[in-house]
């Protein structure tokens, strides 16, 4: 408490002080100095990357940033479908155990693999969930403007399953496809209305390192594969 | 010029590195991906530099309301289970720390990037009292083996070939050796995996604290500060107080520009926020939150009417990556836990004016810095007032006598004229002490030639016009 | 227009023709000049090396002579920056703060004078040679210089310009930052000899000789085939 009181003080008495306003030496800017004075008050997105406003587009600008980010992003007809490319993946990949959360799409879509499962929900044992080979989780949102994927410690199974197996599978409803990021953080609030989960958290392609002579390395730590699958 | 230890140091690290091409080459050739990579990123926003003004208004505002929006954090923080500590000097976060760790009785500590951990020399006191500290970050935990502080706060290992690296990995994990980054990259994460698995303690940094929600957002690529924050049974996280940001969707804006003004790329691979320890109902997920507020001198750069804005700074490297200084000299030189223009401006107030202000002298002023940064810091003018403050407080005696000679001859403008025509009749003679101990431009003449007056000088030609 | 010029000391000095040239141009134009021979600098260095006491008096007579100029044009984009940015800040809150900003507003470099306020880009000038432009620090950073001086280049006949990688990096002069932290100042240099021999240009044009000084110092003592020159040499020439 003592603390929390001297640097609060010290904060006051730091401000009681008049400071100078940062950016008036920037005269570098493409822009001539009279538009840095006149700051427009427009909402953020208007200086962020573009996102059309229909489907298609964000769709396509999602899959472009997928593409990018080695995300394998395919968006099916039907949850059969959806099944189907599980299943094609599993196969190719050669899983053995899986794990996954309770959902309308992921439980059976993990059941339907005939594989052991493992359910995060309510506590599991992390050195199973480690040697599991794909984790399968839902989501809260995929945000077009950044190929990204919002998933929280409530709709994603927890804070690991989507960090510690060596493959993250997202499924996702074409409704929950946003615009951007804005867009994803009003999404938050709605949902959540201010009991928000403990963790909430933007994946934006598996993991990946350039610590390397800045050479682009996958599976850092994390999934060295992201795969959403959008029905 | 006056020399404290540090910059006697300073200047013989930079003349060293200064001269070797290899290191040169090596970091402009890693710096040069980095260019291509945020230009095309920049291109990408429909307004970068509107985005810059308002990413510098939102922090402006942020720091000049710090009191209100560190209340508003911890109380929201708090109110889910989490338990806020406030430490005044490094000290007290170095002590806050090791109380937490000790009453857990922790056996192993798994770290993601700390800067502030850093900069109060957490892993030396955690290890020093007994406890396993491994870094999860690739390029932090290369340079934890290598016993060096990181070369960039960004990208920890930017110095080390992978040569190097695999050289090192063999020696201290017995690893065979490889030229794939790939390999070397698979090495660390088996050694890791096993450590986030076991670990007690995670210690996280936080790129920013939201005020509304109370939440702490960290930013990450490999997914190390994902695991660190999710399998340990106590998560515990060091942040300066400067950090904070009004709203949770203030990050709509700040994530983006984090991540292209620091890395060139749109969004960092893994960008999460946490607003408390496991809650009910969740699967898994830290037993206990602590977060430790840190404020080792910040408030005092709070104070500066002139150079407040510096605690606006994200962390995001950008100054380091396009200051032509820092790609000759490199991170280390620099000798402080924070490098490049933001570390030059910020390291004479956070450790001392007199015995850092070198720092600010080691700069052409060229601006790259100002230009570069995201929320506008006005850096090279800062260092500009910093090298004001050293000297007034303690001149250089004979500079000052230099300068008010300087002042003399300038202001008169016949001794001007004189000065030109006796440096005319001097440079005869310059060649035969040019180089050697008696020559009094030697710092010039080292690597350069000198100009020459001219036969005639431009106010002789204006005159003889008439 | 009765234009006020502003000759730093290194032009005197060392690169007269600079100076030269530029009053030949705007004589052409039908400008007269009023050269004020009582002033010799800027006062940058004492500036720059922290010592701002001892920079008023050099910098106090400049805004003195200067007070009643109808416009005033600087021939370096240094000390275009030191008297149109800094002298504001260094008599803040002083008495000379009004007549600082006053000056201000009425100051230009040389490239930006004829094409911002003259609007005059062809001057008739021909250099039919190939070369690379040098973007001064504090003209490109401090003034907002760049399109200027290449619409004055573009104009000049048989001028080819080729644009160097590291154009705006900083060439390393910095002032006394080239004696105090001479072996950073001249690897600095060095990565600007070399972006400018990639361009296979014969000259590296720059609106400010101090940079130019510094080059063409590196570029002697490697002794490398290339020459620098000043903007307004080249737009003089014909």
């Amino acid at each position: 408490m003592n603390e929390r009181e001297n640097i609060l003080g010290r904060i006051r008495e730091a401000l009681s002080v008049p400071a100078q306003k940062p950016g008036g030496h920037d005269h570098a800017s493409e822009k001539p100095c009279g538009d840095c004075a006149s700051k427009e008050a427009r909402p953020v997105t208007a200086w962020l990357p573009l996102v059309g406003e229909a489907f298609e587009e964000q769709v396509e600008l999602f899959a472009k940033n997928s593409k990018e980010l080695t995300t394998d992003f395919r968006l099916v007809a039907s949850e059969e479908e959806l099944r189907a490319c599980l299943a094609e993946i599993a196969q190719a990949e050669g899983w053995k155990k899986i794990a996954t959360h309770a959902g309308a799409l992921t439980g059976e879509a993990a059941a339907a693999l005939g594989l052991p499962v493992l359910h995060t929900d309510g506590g599991y044992d992390v050195c199973e969930l480690e040697q599991c080979d794909a984790g399968i989780s839902a989501c809260d949102a995929l945000v077009a403007q950044t190929g990204g994927v919002l998933v929280t410690s409530q709709s994603a199974g927890g804070r690991a399953l989507s960090v510690l197996p060596p493959h993250h599978v997202v499924l996702a409803r074409r409704e929950q496809l946003v615009p951007d990021l804005t867009a994803a953080f009003a999404l938050l609030k709605a949902k959540y209305q201010g009991a928000y989960p403990s963790m909430i958290s933007f994946i934006t392609g598996p993991s990946r390192t350039g610590d390397i002579e800045r050479i682009l390395v996958l599976g850092a730590h994390g999934p060295k594969k992201l795969t959403v699958l959008c029905v | 010029m006056s020399t404290t230890p540090a910059a006697a140091e300073f200047k013989k690290e930079a003349t060293t590195l200064s001269k070797d091409l290899t290191h040169r080459a090596f970091i402009r050739g890693a710096l040069k991906k980095y260019e291509v990579a945020r230009d095309s990123k920049k291109a990408r926003f429909q307004d970068w530099q509107q985005a810059r003004n308002a990413a510098s208004e939102i922090k402006w505002q942020a720091i000049n309301h710090l009191d209100t929006h560190l209340a508003d954090f911890a109380r929201n923080l708090e109110a889910r289970g989490a338990k806020v500590h406030w430490a005044s000097t490094g000290e007290q976060a170095r002590e806050i720390i090791l109380g937490i760790v000790r009453e857990k009785k922790a056996k192993a500590i798994v770290k993601s990037k700390v800067m502030t951990g850093e900069e109060v020399h957490l892993n030396d006191a955690l290890e020093k009292a007994g406890f396993e500290v491994v870094e999860s970050d690739l390029g932090e935990y290369i340079v934890q083996l290598r016993h060096e502080a990181p070369y960039h706060f960004v990208f920890p290992a930017m110095h080390l070939t992978r040569g190097q690296i695999s050289e090192l990995f063999t020696k201290e994990l017995g690893t065979a050796p490889t030229n794939s980054p790939e390999e070397l990259t698979m090495i660390a994460r088996r050694v890791l995996r096993n450590k986030y698995i076991t670990a007690d303690i995670g210690i996280t940094g936080a790129n920013f604290a939201i005020a509304e929600t109370g939440m702490i957002s960290i930013t990450d690529n490999e997914g190390n500060a994902r695991l660190t924050c999710a399998l340990p049974k106590t998560m515990i996280t060091l942040m300066g107080i400067e950090k904070v940001l009004p709203k949770l969707e203030d990050l709509a804006l700040f994530l983006p520009m984090l991540a292209t003004a620091g890395a060139g790329q749109l969004m960092t691979g893994y960008n999460t926020m946490y607003g408390g320890p496991k809650q009910p109902g969740e699967a898994d997920g830290p037993e206990e939150f602590h977060v430790v507020l840190l404020d080792n001198k910040r408030t005092s750069l709070l104070a500066s009417a002139e150079q407040r804005d510096a605690l606006q700074c994200i962390r995001c490297g950008a100054c380091l990556n396009v200051c032509p200084i820092y790609k000759n000299i490199g991170g280390h030189t620099y000798g402080t836990t924070y490098q490049g223009p933001i570390g030059a401006v910020i390291t004479p107030k956070l450790r001392g004016l007199q015995e850092w202000s070198h720092l600010s002298f080691a700069s052409s002023l060229c601006g790259a810095c100002t230009q570069a940064c995201p929320v506008k810091i006005d850096l090279h003018h800062h260092l500009l007032q910093s090298r004001r403050d050293a000297r007034a407080q303690k001149p250089v005696w004979w500079e000052k006598l230099a300068f008010q000679g300087a002042a003399i001859l300038f202001t008169n403008a016949w001794m001007f004229d004189l000065g030109m025509k006796l440096g005319r009749i001097g440079q005869i003679f310059h060649p035969l002490i040019k180089g050697t101990p008696l020559d009094p431009a030697l710092a010039w003449t080292k690597s350069r030639e000198l100009p020459k007056v001219a036969p005639e000088t431009f106010r002789e030609w204006w005159n003889h016009r008439k | 227009m009765k234009v006020t010029l502003f000759i730093p000391c290194f032009i005197d000095a060392c690169f007269p023709k600079a100076g030269a040239s530029v009053v030949q141009i705007l004589e052409r134009l039908g400008h007269t000049i009023d050269y004020p021979q009582e002033l010799t600098c800027c006062g940058q260095p004492a500036f720059n090396s922290g010592y701002w006491e001892e920079t008023r008096p050099v910098a106090a007579k400049v805004l003195a002579r200067l007070k009643d100029a109808e416009v005033v044009v600087i021939v370096s984009g240094s000390c275009g920056a030191m008297i149109k940015n800094f002298y504001p800040e260094l008599f803040k809150d002083t008495p000379q703060e009004a007549d600082a900003l006053r000056l201000s507003a009425k100051c230009y470099e040389f490239s930006d004078f004829l094409v911002t306020k003259l609007g005059v880009t062809d001057l008739g000038a021909q250099f039919p040679h190939r070369v690379t432009f040098h973007d001064g620090c504090h003209g490109r950073r401090e003034l907002g210089l760049k399109a200027q001086p290449r619409a004055l280049m573009a104009a000049v006949r048989g001028l080819q310009l080729v644009e160097m990688e590291e154009a705006e990096t900083c060439c390393g002069f910095g002032g006394t930052f080239s004696a105090k932290f001479p072996m950073i100042s001249s690897a600095m240099g060095e990565g600007k000899v070399a972006s400018a021999l990639e361009t296979e240009a014969e000259y590296i044009v720059s609106n400010d000789s101090s940079c130019l000084m510094h080059i063409q110092g590196l570029i002697d003592r490697q002794g490398k085939p290339l020459k620098t020159i000043h903007l307004a040499e080249v737009l003089n020439n014909r």
